[in-house]
């Protein structure tokens, strides 16, 4: 059989290629988004990208029920979005097998915060698998389906940012098509009215104990003994590390399924192992399960909640080793990442700063306004909350802060979750000034197509979001378009708006400027004879602009990386001795 | 017993092609192999790390510190700072290169003077290369990455021409002539 070195994420899809999936719907989330993006290549898949994760996930609620298997996949805050749907879906179960995967972000790789997913598979009660590389991955989603479609239940696949992200050999096989199941108009299965919910959830509490009898005998949870002084409980990447770091002097019981999770099979582990230890990043589910069923564990005692862990995190902890480590003396500067030169977010910002406004933020590429030198975000909590949040905030403080504040929302997350929050401003007459930073893509998460800017997720035209008609629509009189390369220009709109007593709507318009369609400018240059050093264009925080020390004049001065500069010219403004110009030009 | 490579570098650098062609070329030769990668926001040039680990069984995606082999650097500065992963007698293939981070270009900080000249005085083995130099001889800028890549593949104990079959499998159809130039470069650049 073929072997091939996949992403975990790009096995998930090769498992749905292969489980016969016929429909994929998906918001791209850091470290899910590989997902969809490798569905693309199975002709035979419906694929797409949602405005947002509950939208996707009642995408493939619907084709499930409509009797094809069906898959949606989520960073792990996109869970909160879709966990409406999720709850219910729990109760209502399938018809053709549903999957929904969710990547957890431990360590914060891209991530505002670590929640756990776990926690939601146990309050929705819907089983939950953990592949711990990327032949998991592939076997675990097709396993998934088959669980689904047996215990009439959506099934949630947990990964996270080292499973999503690593590459390990897959063995390829063959899509399995499976026939469309009839769809049979069922009142007390498909509509959840109190009536038919009471007895569903009941339903639900009886699949969970078959679920959990599954999880004891299935195979997915299994033993492996070595010596036996080492009993390590683990699943997913915690497995994996645990397995490195002890090899074959431990014998572990490697969970395949996190929720619900056996007890006979743990109770069995724990009376043949001497010591016994729970190994799991974020919170302690696993170890306070083993406490509730009165097995004695080590667990959070000495690993903590917060972060990832390694092969070193558990050898540090259970064998007390700790590497011999080199380093240079010299304090190493951190290098934060950062706005990509010729970014069009960049020339906003550079016109907030002017005017020293408090902003409101969200989550995209733009959050990194927040880092200095541009140092222009106040806030940053969830996908739409900038617009919402802005209209508290200013309902809080008043008229005349409203006349300082703004909210910044990329197209994307605009389309989210910013228009609900846009509608409840207009609907409530608050007069603050949204901004929307159109850079026609989804940024952050590696350039994905989205409702606004008329591309499907295989590249194919579509209708898009035209922003200023559906702000006039919900009732924005006031909406403006700029080119934020233009900073003055940018700065002056947003004046106007903020100074007008009514809700406004700018659209900062430019293409993110890594797209490959988009044609640049040439390079800029500083005239060394007119450049004082006075590194004010320094403080729009381009990569593509530093400083030197001139040997001529023994002074320092600004110089530009021809080989970065995208010539966008927002550093123009900043200089007040017009000292930035084309190369070889203004001479 | 298993190897472990770290390529660090700059985000946007092209490390992630790097690890892909190494994984191809260890799994071609029967290898167990994992590549570790991140993506997401620190991709906007900020510090980046991918982990190669290849050997009879390899369990866990990355490598930590004082376990590295090799470490490929992409940016000087980025040898310091990811040196602690080196294992002691393990080798750094360094370009050349100088990216001064945020904090360097506002001022705020200094970029340390002679970096590798400071890891070398350390017992450490630095191989220098003039990577960007040479991937611009090769034809592109971009193929940085490849020359890098030729220049740690003495330190791997694989046939140069088994490399040069993963690169060929590996790149972007349009850029192989590119590649392999930048591969023998590499390759050649410190016999």
């Amino acid at each position: 059989m073929e072997k091939k070195l996949l992403l975990g994420n790009e096995a998930v899809a090769r498992g749905l290629y292969e489980a016969g999936v016929k429909v994929v719907s998906a918001y791209p989330g850091t470290p899910s988004t590989e997902i969809t993006e490798s569905v693309v290549q199975y002709p035979e898949i419906f694929s797409e990208w949602a405005p947002n994760e509950k939208v996707a996930f009642e995408v493939a609620f619907g084709a499930c029920t409509g009797g094809v298997r069906s898959f949606c996949a989520m960073k792990h805050v996109g869970l909160n979005v879709a966990a409406d749907p999720l709850y219910t879906a729990s109760y209502i179960g399938v018809n053709a097998g549903m999957v929904c995967a969710v990547a957890d972000d431990p360590g914060m790789h891209s991530s505002q915060n670590e929640q756990d997913s776990r926690n939601h598979a146990i309050a929705s009660k819907v089983p939950m698998l953990e592949p711990c590389d990327s032949a998991e991955c592939k076997s675990y989603a097709k396993l998934a389906f088959d669980i689904s479609e047996e215990f009439d239940t959506p099934v949630l696949l947990r990964l996270s940012t080292r499973i999503s992200h690593s590459r390990s050999a897959v063995e390829i096989g063959e899509r399995e098509e499976r026939p469309d199941k009839e769809y049979v108009r069922d009142v007390m299965k498909n509509i959840m009215m109190p009536a038919q919910a009471r007895v569903a959830h009941e339903k639900v509490e009886k699949r969970t104990e078959a679920l959990r009898e599954y999880a004891e005998v299935s195979g997915i949870n299994s033993i492996e003994y070595n010596d036996k002084k080492i009993g390590i409980i683990a699943a997913g990447s915690a497995y994996a590390y645990a397995r490195e770091a002890l090899g074959e002097s431990a014998s572990y019981l490697k969970l395949g399924m996190v929720n619900p999770l056996p007890i006979k099979l743990i109770k069995e582990f724990a009376e043949n192992v001497e010591k016994l230890y729970v190994i799991e990043e974020l919170d302690d589910i696993i170890e306070t399960h083993c406490r509730k069923h009165g097995v004695d564990v080590t667990g959070k005692e000495i690993f903590s909640r917060m972060g990832e862990f390694s092969q070193r995190t558990v050898r540090e902890a259970l064998l007390g080793e700790v590497l011999p480590t080199l380093s240079v003396e010299d304090s190493i500067p951190p290098r934060p990442p950062v706005l990509c030169a010729g970014c069009p977010h960049r020339g906003l910002f550079y016109a907030l700063k002017k005017n020293n406004l408090f902003v409101s933020g969200d989550i995209g590429c733009y959050t990194l306004g927040a880092q200095a030198p541009l140092s222009m975000i106040d806030t940053v909590v969830c996908m739409g909350a900038s617009v919402s949040g802005l209209h508290g905030f200013n309902t809080a403080r008043g008229k005349e802060q409203a006349k300082k504040a703004v909210a910044v929302i990329g197209d994307s997350t605009f389309i989210h979750s910013g228009i609900t929050g846009l509608i409840d401003l207009v609907y409530n007459k608050g007069m603050s000034t949204v901004i929307v930073l159109d850079n026609s893509i989804t940024g952050m998460t590696g350039h994905q197509n989205n409702p606004a800017n008329g591309l499907t997720i295989s590249g194919d035209p579509t209708t898009a979001v035209d922003l200023e008609a559906l702000a006039r629509a919900i009732g924005i009189n006031r909406v403006v378009v700029v080119d934020p390369y233009k900073v003055d220009e940018t700065r002056e709109a947003v004046e106007a708006e903020l100074a007008a007593e009514e809700p406004s709507l700018v659209i900062a318009r430019r293409p993110c400027a890594l797209l490959k369609n988009v044609k640049h400018k040439p390079a800029l240059e500083v005239k060394k004879d007119k450049c004082v050093g006075c590194r004010a264009c320094l403080n729009v925080g381009c990569p593509a602009l530093s400083q030197v020390n001139d040997e001529a004049t023994g002074r320092t001065k600004a110089v530009i990386d021809p080989d970065q500069c995208l010539g966008c010219g927002v550093c123009t403004y900043a200089c007040k001795f017009d000292a930035i110009s084309e190369v070889g030009g203004d001479e | 017993m298993n190897k472990n490579i770290l390529i660090v570098g700059v985000g946007g650098q092209g490390t992630l092609l790097a690890s892909k062609i190494m994984g191809k070329c260890f799994l071609d030769q029967g290898y167990d192999v994992k590549v570790g990668e991140v993506h997401g926001m620190s991709q906007r040039g900020g510090s980046v790390v991918t982990y190669v680990r290849y050997g009879d069984k390899v369990w866990s995606p990355v490598i930590e510190k004082g376990e590295a082999d090799i470490i490929i650097s992409f940016e000087q500065l980025e040898s310091a700072r990811w040196l602690p992963y080196l294992k002691p007698g393990g080798v750094i293939i360094s370009n050349t290169q100088k990216i001064d981070p945020m904090p360097v270009i506002m001022g705020k900080a200094e970029y340390p003077d002679d970096v590798l000249g400071k890891i070398s005085a350390l017992g450490v083995q630095v191989e220098a290369v003039p990577a960007d130099e040479l991937a611009v001889q090769a034809g592109s800028l971009k193929a940085a990455n490849v020359v890098l890549l030729g220049a740690a593949a003495h330190h791997t104990g694989i046939e140069e021409k088994l490399w040069i079959e993963a690169v060929k499998t590996t790149v972007p159809p349009k850029t192989v002539e590119v590649n392999l130039r930048a591969f023998e470069l590499g390759y050649n650049c410190n016999k």
